[in-house]
């Protein structure tokens, strides 16, 4: 039993008497029966969102980005900062399945697939941007080192949109392929349990013919930890590349060298808190309850925390080295983002992304699903009103009084960020319909030692 | 894979051993079948085409064939039967020409390509107004309008010019054998053949009188000149030699008495060394009303409202004349006018004073007071005649018109009905006469109530002579054939009294016989210009009694109400061209609102009344309405809110609010000629608030500079002489390694520079001294580069795609000076919020600065390190290119440009329904210049340093083997800007003009502390102030 061992202070994080078999029917329950009313109304809603946003790209692509609110200085609004709100929410995947797969944190085990999933999700969603954004998206391959016939045209590897491609692509390759390769046993289990053929063979065929031999279980455990070393430094990479966007161009607001931490934490904070509101509803709809934990929701909350207060600071510390550098453009900056014409999304964003999380520190509070699910809510919106702050007030006034201006978005511009809202949910709808949302070859290697049942078979024997 | 198994043919194939079978097996073919008819197999044996390949031929070919036979789009174009001598594809011609229609005068040139005229430049060689602005710039596109009259009408319906003649000569004639009073009413044509014309056809037509009209009426200056004089016309002013120029409002810089005074005036504002180290520059006061670009430019700038100024003016003439004026100043005002007068006595002979207040008396006084100070600068020996008319003969003609006391009225070249304050009693008259006829370019309202209608041709396609001021005679000659079926009024003159020329022989031999004494008249034409030596060039005083009587009669009282006072714009002028796109986007300079006219209120005023300005949410602005009453007249008109507007008066442009002969999205603004009573500009009303909110497309929508004084550096001209160029302009310093470092110095660039000194390296100098925010730049830059019009609701978005913009800012204190100060003396956070609040809102009086701002094309451009594709990029000759072809529009560059001078093509702006504008009939596309591709949407595009332009001098220098001098290098700017402000060229020539002006102490690179090191450079703003 020693192997099973786990400190009795440490709090279960499987609940109930379950055995294996438990775990197992538990999980593949969704997958094997039929969805509910509610589950139809739901993607009804997101697809018809996710249709909305289709016909407004289209109309965008077919008539130009004129049809957007943006004009000749600002240049990127809704558009880029819609893409940063998803990128940064992709974070937490692997932050989750990676990261604290090195740390061995075991609580991550009930909610790195859906974590990962989210991840994918989102990159998806994040990458429509950059395409959809361009004048003339049908030349966005232009934007790949192709070797080509066009002449000595090659990619400017200067410009932060290029590493953004590579950043991007490498991310969403990678967590996808991590994210398939812990699906695996898990795709096999259902494939075993399947009865009727079609879906056997589906799941026999993405389960890249697992057999849970000893050696499929060696592989698994090296790839798993290969990639999470690999997927270890994409969580720094990607947010820090995303930031150099700014970070290296002249605008006042933008160019500020705090940026990669910066966006990484909030990046983090972002995912955390888009984690938590999709697990609150999952754990309810899917009766998961036993597995995604109290405990779980707390410890995403205090991360929440943590990562807010870093933001927090970062926010802080922009002010101080704007009034510190003596540079007027810069000053001027940062004291029109705090009390200009948009002072309104500036103290949204502070009042969702430092104020809220600080109520974490309240046990109570922290451990309240309801409201651990407004706060996620609340983040969010604070998170899309934080790269709205940076990216278009910076723009609205930057060096030449002459050239200021305002940004107001059309509803073309508002159709296609619920669009990607709808796609996402769709997509996650579909998946939570189709995988097995919990990683149960992994919660079963842990039941044993963070079970609730054995920690108190365990308590009893002592 | 093949298989093993064997397939019966037959039944008979069971018996293995029946010989026919076996036989049939064998030898399938009785005899060889041959593969060719010719017999010669074995050719085609020894070819090794198979089967295969001959599907593969066929097929290839059918494909091909269909795709061939998609149709493409087809573009025809037509060779010509006969080539022309002079035109070789390709290749730009240029011609001397000249514009006189009835507004605007001027010496032009004319490029043409492939025999169609693309673009109206300066005749920078003719001394005789060869100063194009911005609406002559302009007035090619207006050629290609689709809206003109194609051919003449009679009784609305066409007809060809034959029959439209007989007609017409007959009517006259039946006229004339009743004796029946007929109104020739013409423009001003300053046209010594097109006078001799009429002067042949009122001595064969008794009854027909001629009446010259000018739309926007100068008749008080001529009436002026005439009584003094003894002759009509206006007295020609030199700015250039004064020192000392008095203005009471007299937008000198506008439109007043003809214009064309910029070239002049911007000459004497910079600072030239004259005696040792000190430098000396004009001295600029200006008293008006509105804020004029006059009054922007000043050193000292005072409003008053039309009463006061009247009283200035005898204030000013009492005093250097040392009489009694009875006028009534207040203190301040007071202290202004005798500063002027100061600075005038001060001056001496190198002073002068205009106005431009409509009252002879004024006028009469404004000659006195220069010949009295002996001025230099005013020169009554050479007449300008750029305005002939007279308002009390017009004034005669509208009551007899509407009386019913003449029979016939010729219109040429105006449109009374809309440009007269009685314009719907003159449209209703008119309809009741015997006799209407109007010749005109467009079915305009006059045109449209008129029973002839006869069609003009474009001064683009006419012959024509002129002569601006006397003895100074311009040539113009037609550079495209008429486009429509279209007669010169003087083809139609020369009919009439018939003569046998047409008109071109009849300006020629009338030329050779009165003009050119002996000058071959082809070289006239090559030059476009003839200057006659005046024999006797003294000028008599006839009468210049009774100033002081004159002078106390202008010491009115103050008016009680609001005064209104019209002016023109320098985009729209008297609003022949309403229907020119580029001028309807064209912003105002001073306000930068564009498509619109509004009346200018001051901000107290609007404060009393309840007018408002405001921003909505995507920053454009709104302003309230208000309704005006003029008389009987009321009108519904935005409202703008003008810093410097003088308190109690307001202001409304010319030019705007025609329906006729205009497309759809061009009828914008307001008539503001329903409101020119007596064609006197100034006009009392009242005004009340209305309903609701106009949606202006304003392009600049800050218009402070924030205490920002490293953006437009000035200084005044006191410091300028006795301080270090330190002092005045520092470079900015960053620090590293705890010392103080040069932006510029190297030891501070983090970047590789450009080997630059091999070739040309362009550079582009700005003086801001110098220039005068007159516009003419952006309207070159404009024809130069297909720029397309985005029309009303885009610009309104802040997506216009000028290159070329004029930054207008206005001082939110006093001075800029003090903004620095203000801005400098912000202590703490509480402050710096409050501060930063109020310096957002212009003063009351503001100083006013105009910055053009175009593609900087840094050497180290921010633009092009972001370019994921490197659509832009660095060209060996210091430009920063944009490849068109290249670019994916991700915009990073535009966000990325700290002088957001890079523009968008947010839509497909030709060919395109929805944007109804040149680019989108096939007669507006032949304006565009065949050097510049037209950018299709979604493609990034910014000034090219005119790149078209240099490589053609390039190239052409290449081929005659020689060097390139100094001035050939030209961008459209810098050739279009007659105040010389904008100097283009290469510095890698190190005598060249702008090598020089970049070594001058008052240059400076905008935004300098960025770094980016741009290729565009300006010269520091000196200020003639005084400290009192």
């Amino acid at each position: 039993m020693s192997s099973h061992y786990e400190a009795p202070l440490r709090k279960p994080l499987v609940i109930g008497d379950k055995s294996y078999h438990d775990v197992t029917v538990d999980i593949a329950a969704p997958i094997e029966g039929k969805a509910n009313i509610q589950w139809w109304i739901v993607f009804g809603i997101a697809l018809s969102a996710f249709l909305w946003g289709i016909g407004c790209i289209i109309y965008t692509i077919s008539t130009g980005i004129g049809v957007w609110g943006l004009n000749k200085t600002v240049g990127w609004a809704w558009d880029i900062t819609n893409f940063v709100w998803w990128v940064g929410i992709g974070h937490a995947g692997t932050l989750i399945s990676a990261v604290l797969l090195l740390f061995r944190q075991k609580w991550r085990m009930a909610i790195n697939r859906s974590a990962e999933a989210m991840t994918i999700f989102s990159v998806i969603q994040a990458g429509l941007f950059p395409i959809i954004h361009m004048g003339r998206p049908w030349l966005g391959y232009w934007m790949l080192p192709i070797p080509n016939q066009f002449g000595s045209l090659w990619v400017n590897f200067n410009s932060p949109l290029l590493w953004d491609v590579f950043a991007i692509s490498t991310y969403l390759s990678v967590s996808l392929v991590f994210w398939w390769t812990g699906l695996l046993p898990d795709l096999a289990m259902i494939r075993d349990r399947a009865t009727r053929p079609f879906q056997k063979k589906i799941y026999s065929l993405i389960s890249f013919g697992w057999s849970g031999r000893a050696k499929d279980w060696q592989r698994f455990e090296e790839v798993s930890l290969v990639l999470a070393g690999l997927a270890t430094p994409l969580v720094l990479s990607v947010h820090t590349i995303v930031s150099f966007d700014f970070a290296t161009s002249v605008v006042p607001g933008w160019h500020t060298t705090i940026f990669p931490p910066y966006f990484v934490a909030g990046a983090v904070f972002s995912g955390f808190a888009m984690v938590n509101t999709l697990l609150i509803i999952m754990r309810k709809v899917s009766n998961l309850e036993e597995y995604i934990t109290i405990q779980h929701i707390e410890l995403m909350n205090i991360v929440i925390m943590i990562t807010g207060s870093i933001v927090g600071v970062a926010y802080i510390t922009e002010l101080f080295i704007a009034w510190y550098s003596g540079v007027e453009y810069e000053q001027y900056a940062f004291l029109n983002r705090a009390t200009g014409r948009y002072w309104w999304a500036y103290w949204s964003m502070m009042t969702c992304n430092v104020f809220s999380p600080q109520f974490m520190w309240f046990k109570k509070l922290r451990t309240s699903i309801v409201f651990s699910f407004i706060i996620s809510i609340v983040v969010n919106i604070g998170m899309w009103f934080e790269r709205f702050v940076i990216i278009a007030t910076s723009l609205t006034r930057d060096y030449l009084p002459s050239s200021w201006t305002m940004f107001s978005p059309t509803f073309i511009d508002i159709g296609i960020f619920i669009g990607t809202l709808g796609f996402f949910f769709v997509l996650f709808l579909l998946y939570a319909r189709t995988f097995p949302v919990i990683a149960q070859a992994e919660v079963k290697s842990i039941l044993k030692s963070s079970g609730e049942k054995y920690k108190k078979l365990r308590e009893n024997h002592e | 894979m093949a298989t093993n198994k064997t397939y019966w043919k037959s039944i008979d194939q069971l018996d293995q051993d029946n010989p026919i079978v076996a036989k049939l097996e064998q030898d399938e073919f009785p005899q060889k079948l041959p593969k060719d008819f010719n017999n010669q197999d074995s050719i085609i044996e020894d070819n090794s085409s198979s089967r295969r390949d001959f599907l593969k031929y066929i097929g290839f070919t059918t494909a091909a064939a269909t795709i061939a036979a998609c149709e493409g789009p087809v573009v025809k174009s037509v060779p010509y039967v006969v080539q022309p001598e002079q035109i070789l594809p390709g290749v730009a011609n240029f011609y001397a020409s000249a514009i006189a229609d009835g507004y605007d005068f001027a010496s032009v040139l004319v490029k043409t390509r492939e025999g169609r005229p693309i673009k109206i430049e300066s005749n920078t060689e003719s001394p005789v107004l060869g100063y194009a602005n911005a609406r002559v710039h302009a007035s090619v596109l207006s050629m290609y309008d689709s809206l003109r009259l194609q051919g003449p009408k009679v009784n609305q319906s066409d007809i060809n010019w034959g029959g439209f003649m007989i007609q017409f000569k007959e009517k006259l004639r039946l006229l004339k054998s009743s004796n029946k009073p007929v109104i020739l009413l013409t423009q001003t044509f300053a046209s010594p053949t097109t006078h001799d014309l009429i002067n042949k056809l009122i001595t064969k037509y008794s009854n027909i009188s001629h009446v010259i009209y000018d739309t926007i009426s100068e008749s008080s200056a001529l009436d002026a000149f005439e009584n003094i004089y003894g002759k009509r016309g206006f007295a020609e002013y030199d700015f250039s030699k004064a020192e000392t120029i008095i203005s009471i409002d007299a937008d000198i810089l506008g439109d007043w008495q003809g214009g064309g005074y910029d070239v002049g005036y911007s000459d004497g504002r910079i600072p030239k060394k004259e005696t040792g180290k000190i430098s000396r520059m004009s001295y600029h006061m200006q008293f008006e009303s509105n804020m004029s670009l006059s009054g922007a430019n000043a050193d000292k700038r005072i409003p008053a409202s039309p009463s006061i100024l009247k009283n200035i003016l005898a204030f000013i003439y009492g005093e250097l004349s040392n009489q009694r004026v009875k006028s009534k100043l207040d203190p301040k005002i007071r202290k202004a006018a005798l500063l002027a007068i100061k600075k005038i006595k001060n001056s001496g002979s190198k002073a002068v004073l205009v106005s431009g207040i409509q009252e002879t008396k004024a006028q009469e006084l404004v000659i006195a007071i220069n010949t009295l100070i002996k001025s230099q600068a005013f020169d009554a020996k050479n007449l300008k005649l750029t305005r002939q008319g007279n308002s009390k003969k017009v004034d005669e003609f509208v009551k007899d018109l509407i009386e019913g006391k003449i029979a016939g009225l010729i219109n040429v070249g105006v449109n009374p009905v809309n440009n007269l304050s009685e314009g719907i009693k003159i449209g209703e008259a008119i309809k009741k006469l015997d006799f209407s006829a109007t010749f005109s370019l467009k079915m305009d309202e006059t045109a449209s109530v008129s029973q002839y209608v006869g069609a003009l041709p474009h001064y683009l396609e006419s012959w024509g002579d002129y002569e601006f001021k006397t003895g100074q005679y311009v040539l113009a000659q037609p550079t495209i054939h008429p486009l429509f079926d279209t007669l010169q009024f003087q083809d139609v003159l020369i009919d009439i009294i018939d003569e046998k020329h047409d008109y071109y022989s009849y300006i020629k031999k009338y030329w050779t016989d009165n003009i050119l004494s002996g000058h071959s008249f082809s070289q006239t034409l090559h030059d476009g210009f003839f200057i006659k030596p005046l024999l006797n060039r003294n000028i008599e005083m006839i009468n210049i009694q009774d100033m002081l009587i004159k002078a106390n009669s202008l010491c009115v009282e103050k008016e009680k109400g609001i005064s209104l006072i019209l002016y023109s714009k320098i985009g729209m002028g008297d609003g022949q061209q309403a229907n020119n796109p580029w001028l309807k986007e064209f912003p105002d300079p001073i306000t930068r609102v564009s498509w619109d006219n509004y009346l200018t209120v001051s901000k107290s005023d609007a404060e009393s009344i309840g007018l408002k300005n405001v921003n909505v949410a995507n920053g454009a602005l709104n302003g309230s309405y208000a309704t005006i009453k003029v008389g009987k007249t009321k009108l519904t008109i935005p409202v703008l809110i003008q810093p410097g507007q003088s308190k109690g008066t307001v202001g409304l442009a010319f030019g705007y609010g025609k329906k006729l002969g205009l497309k759809d999205e061009m009828q914008t603004g307001i008539n503001a000629y329903s409101l020119y009573q007596n064609q006197n500009k100034v006009q009392q009303v009242s005004i009340y608030p209305a309903e609701g909110y106009h949606e202006f497309a304003c392009v600049q929508l800050h218009n402070t500079l924030m205490g920002r004084g490293d953006i437009v550096k000035e200084t005044t001209l006191e410091i300028f002489n006795t301080k270090d160029k330190e002092y005045w302009n520092s470079v900015p310093m960053v620090s590293k390694n705890h010392i103080e470092t040069k932006v510029t110095s190297p030891e501070v660039d983090m970047w590789q520079s450009f080997d630059t000194s091999i070739g040309h390296h362009f550079n582009l100098s700005i003086d801001l001294n110098s220039c005068t925010g007159c516009g003419a730049c952006v309207i070159a830059c404009h024809a130069e580069n297909n720029v397309p019009v985005v029309g009303k609701d885009e610009v309104r978005r802040s997506r216009d795609m000028h290159w070329l913009r004029i930054d207008r800012y206005y001082s939110s204190e006093e001075s800029f000076d003090s903004d620095n100060e203000t801005k400098d003396n912000i202590s703490g956070l509480g402050d710096s919020l409050t501060t930063f609040g109020e310096m957002e809102n212009p003063s009351e009086n503001p100083q006013v600065v105009f910055q053009p701002v175009m593609c900087q094309h840094c050497n180290h451009a921010p633009c092009e390190t972001v370019c994921p594709v490197a659509a832009t990029s660095h060209g060996r000759q210091g430009q920063n290119h944009m490849a068109y072809n290249r670019c994916v529009g991700t915009r990073y560059c535009a966000n990325n440009c700290p002088y957001k001078v890079r523009r968008f093509n947010w839509f497909l702006y030709n060919k395109n329904d929805e944007f109804d504008y040149y680019m989108n009939d096939d007669l507006g596309r032949m304006v565009l210049n065949p050097d510049v591709v037209v950018r299709s949407r979604g493609v990034m595009e910014k000034c090219s340093f005119c790149i078209q332009k240099t490589q053609k001098t390039i190239l052409d220098a290449k081929l005659e083997g020689r060097e390139i001098k100094d001035g050939e290098f030209q961008t459209a700017c810098s050739k279009a800007c007659g105040n010389r402000s904008i100097v283009f060229g290469d510095v890698n020539d190190k005598e060249s003009k702008v090598s020089k002006l970049k070594e001058n102490s008052r240059m400076y690179h905008l935004l300098e502390s960025v770094g980016t090191k741009p290729n565009v450079m300006y010269q520091m703003k000196v200020r003639n102030t005084d400290k009192t």
